[in-house]
């Protein structure tokens, strides 16, 4: 009798203390699935900063081709790859990043959104976060490659939530595979922008 | 020895656990309730504190804004819909302070939904939000409102104890400005007169 009210117990103070909560925009209304408090991370990084940005190319929402190696020697790229549309915390992330343009361009940077989804998904979902500034990207066939890659790849098949920022030679200088559960703060991405001046 | 476990299991856990998630459950919502417990850092900036009616520091209530009316908006700076209603919101606020029968009447304030301080200011400044704003990076008040989508509105109306009771609340943002102010007038039952 005893172990089941420790049990209960148990089971009461994770749910609790583990709810996330989101702030979620209203722009979305109810088409949002939430999938509960997830493993905050799921993957084992296959890069480090300080090496040579394995390249790749992917389809942007707008159709066009869009090569990492296309900005070297022009612009710093934050890669952000989150884990999958319609979910809470990633619907409202690159909207925040797309409201803090300047802060990227002031920065020389461009913002890469990856995801594992495809392209019609990812059309019908970032139409919802209004004009956004910066591309897209697929990552849906071969299913993952490019976060599998760097090693970014969840066993669930969806992407983590991570920022990878390279500059402008290629070389990728900050690293940060995020609880998936809670969303990077802008400040830690500015912060680490200014530190490839 | 296991009913003392239990104890200290108990008493451990409630330490550990986030303030925000024991006070999920947080405020009643409905009209002519109050929202108590609703505490937020009186604002270093000067102009801020003097529109509010606050001095000193350490922390305010509803209670404490020398206004019969307070109208809570709850946005994230990720918020799509925050975003454009960021105008309209700025456009509502001229309002209130243009029209000397209101003004210092109602005040509004915001509070960021999981915005850390940085996200905050980078909202305030590119919108020019004149009126107070305030973080709430881990959710704690977030979390007391239900977690409610955003932008939301509470509207509070001081009663004759001075007690700030909810007189309304809603979900999404302010489309036009003069139709928000006279739908706000009429719900706070304010008889408007003019000078």
């Amino acid at each position: 009798m005893m172990k089941r009210i420790v049990a209960v117990l148990a089971a009461f103070v994770f749910l609790v203390a583990s709810a996330p909560a989101f702030g979620l925009s209203d722009v979305y209304e109810k088409n949002i699935l939430d999938l509960g408090s997830l493993k905050p991370v799921d993957s084992v990084l296959k890069v480090r900063v300080g090496e040579t940005a394995p390249d790749f190319t992917l389809q942007a929402i707008d159709g066009k081709a869009v090569t990492l190696s296309g900005f070297r020697g022009r612009k710093n790229v934050v890669l952000s790859f989150v884990p999958a549309a319609w979910t809470p915390v990633c619907s409202d992330q690159w909207p925040g990043y797309n409201f803090a343009r300047k802060l990227f361009e002031s920065r020389d940077a461009v913002l890469v959104g990856i995801t594992v989804d495809n392209i019609p998904t990812l059309f019908a979902w970032t139409n919802q976060m209004g004009d956004l500034w910066f591309p897209v990207l697929s990552d849906f066939w071969p299913h993952g490659a490019v976060a599998d890659r760097y090693g970014v790849l969840r066993s669930s098949g969806v992407a983590e939530r991570a920022i990878i920022i390279i500059d402008k030679k290629g070389m990728i200088r900050y690293i940060d595979v995020h609880d998936i559960n809670v969303r990077p703060p802008l400040e830690s991405i500015i912060q680490a922008l200014d530190g490839l001046k | 020895m296991i009913r003392s476990w239990i104890i200290v299991f108990v008493f451990v856990s409630l330490l550990i656990i986030p303030n925000g998630a024991l006070q999920a459950a947080g405020f009643s919502l409905d009209a002519g309730e109050s929202l108590s417990g609703l505490s937020l850092p009186v604002p270093r900036d000067p102009a801020a504190k003097r529109y509010l009616g606050l001095s000193g520091s350490g922390h305010f209530t509803p209670a404490d804004v020398t206004a019969p009316v307070l109208l809570v908006q709850i946005f994230s700076m990720y918020c799509p819909h925050c975003q454009r209603d960021a105008r309209n919101v700025n456009a509502f606020y001229s309002l209130l302070e243009e029209d000397p029968a209101i003004r210092g009447r109602i005040k509004i304030i915001g509070i960021g939904a999981g915005n850390s301080p940085y996200e905050v200011q980078v909202f305030r400044e590119t919108y020019g939000v004149p009126f107070p704003l305030f973080s709430d990076g881990n959710y704690e008040m977030h979390k007391k409102f239900g977690e409610v989508r955003t932008p939301f509105y509470v509207g509070l109306r001081k009663d004759d104890q001075g007690v700030p009771r909810i007189f309304f609340t809603r979900v999404g943002g302010i489309e036009k400005p003069s139709d928000f102010l006279e739908f706000l007038l009429e719900k706070s039952r304010w008889e408007v007169k003019k000078p």
